[in-house]
């Protein structure tokens, strides 16, 4: 069994229970050991980066320091997480100077950044320790051809030069994982362009334009659901349909779910041992259209 | 107006952690083409906002709130030709802004959140009512003590939270 110091982040267990309940449920089921780090704190995501840089790796670099500490690799959800800590990790393992800058700042905490540990996405996890073949034999439920608008977020993919994750222009990893499933990864314009969710906050309106965007494209395509890995998209798009029907009188109800729950309902979690109730727009055309 | 020479105002950017690329930009454009929020709205364009700088308009960066509209997507930074990161001296730009009291409501949030629980997204009771009722494990709490360390040696703390009344 293969082990990884599973790091949350912040949004996830507090506010999309959801997708943490999927994930634990599909890892495990594929033999992957989840172990929950003591002490992880937030990641230091683009709001932090925007306010200091600097403190924004010394942050990472501190959580890394206790998957080190624990020996093991880290494993993360979000990809906001995935690309925060990645980008310190790479940094720091490559740039001597930058790394003997933040361990000085980290031993004021008693830590010290080794560079020992990796940091990976659960997507990496299913390619590279379960494998697509051993995935495919744990479908016990085809998801039948289910059209799914695949979303990876900007930040499983860019920047990559230091997150290395796929080809940027033209991914193909997060479209087999869902094809292994036996859904269909539908075309659809713009698939890789950002849902505008960093905006939400600051300029609500915007960010909602961005957003509509991305439904408007993937319902035109055909799509019976967008899958998302990250939680702000999945916040931006399932609850903000919600503000789009407000906002621009219009009605969608295209079903937002994260890759987590496609992957545990096609390995044979039944839907009632999932948290769907916590989606803004119900997915029971999906879970019909599986069967 | 201020005084200050346009490299002048150059030179503090690429030297920042973030800026140092931003001398490289020919004005091709290439970064408000592929822009998401570009594309949305008038008020803002990377490629103007990189000119502006380089230009010297210190005020109009740093005060203006054009810099807070990049929704940190990469795409500029990852078709620039010439290398340029662009995502990246934004984040720069925003780091000498908040140091000079441009400081959105939205970021003191952010920040508070961070210094008191460790989390940007504090959990609820209700939350950890569900979590309970879902058999996931209890959240454990974030070391807060040993980030308010590293806050205070970054000087995060002080750059966020100044003394009412005390000089930028």
């Amino acid at each position: 069994m293969t082990s990884y110091a599973l790091f949350l982040g912040c949004t996830i267990p507090a506010r999309q229970p959801h997708y943490e309940l999927a994930a634990r449920k599909a890892l495990t089921k594929l033999g992957i050991e989840l172990v929950d780090l003591e002490g992880a704190t937030c990641c230091a995501p683009p709001p932090i980066q925007s306010i200091d840089l600097e403190t924004s790796l010394a942050i990472a670099a501190y959580n890394i320091c206790l998957a080190e500490e624990a020996d093991l690799n880290i494993l993360t959800l979000c990809t906001g997480c995935f690309e925060s800590l990645t980008i310190a990790n790479r940094l720091l393992k490559e740039n001597r100077e930058l790394r003997e800058k933040i361990n000085k700042i980290l031993s004021n905490a008693g830590k010290e950044f080794k560079g020992t540990k990796e940091v990976k996405h659960y997507l990496q996890v299913l390619m590279d320790d379960v494998g697509v073949n051993h995935l495919k034999q744990n479908v016990v439920k085809p998801l039948n051809n289910l059209n799914v608008a695949a979303f990876s977020g900007c930040h499983l993919l860019r920047p990559s030069e230091l997150l290395r994750f796929d080809d940027p222009e033209r991914p193909r990893i997060f479209d087999t994982l869902i094809e292994v499933l036996g859904a269909k990864s539908i075309p659809y314009k713009n698939k890789l362009r950002c849902c505008g969710g960093l905006l939400r906050g600051y300029a609500d309106d915007i960010a909602l334009a961005i957003a509509r965007d991305k439904i408007v494209n993937a319902y035109n395509a055909g799509a019976d659901c967008i899958s998302t890995l990250c939680p702000f998209c999945f916040l931006t798009l399932d609850l903000g349909q919600m503000l789009i029907k407000t906002t621009y009188k219009e009605e969608y109800n295209l079903p937002i779910i994260h890759y987590a729950e496609l992957l545990s309902l096609s390995i044979g979690v039944e839907p009632k041992e999932l948290a769907l109730d916590f989606h803004k727009i119900k997915v029971d055309k999906v879970l019909e259209k599986i069967g | 107006m201020t005084e200050e020479k346009p490299l002048d105002f150059t030179r503090e950017i690429t030297s920042r952690l973030g800026g140092e690329t931003i001398t490289h930009c020919y004005q091709c454009g290439t970064c408000a083409s592929t822009c998401p929020v570009a594309r949305t709205t008038e008020r803002y364009n990377p490629r103007q906002l990189i000119r502006l700088a380089l230009l010297g308009q210190r005020d109009e960066v740093l005060k203006g709130d054009t810099i807070w509209l990049c929704a940190s997507c990469y795409n500029c930074q990852e078709r620039c030709p010439q290398k340029v990161e662009v995502a990246d001296v934004i984040y720069a730009l925003r780091n000498m802004a908040i140091r000079e009291g441009n400081v959105p409501a939205i970021y003191m949030e952010f920040a508070t959140g961070l210094m008191s629980e460790g989390r940007l997204a504090p959990i609820s009771k209700f939350l950890e009512k569900k979590r309970t009722e879902y058999g996931l494990p209890p959240l454990k709490p974030a070391n807060v003590e040993a980030l308010k360390i590293i806050l205070a040696a970054t000087g995060f703390d002080k750059i966020m939270f100044k003394k009412e009344g005390a000089s930028p």
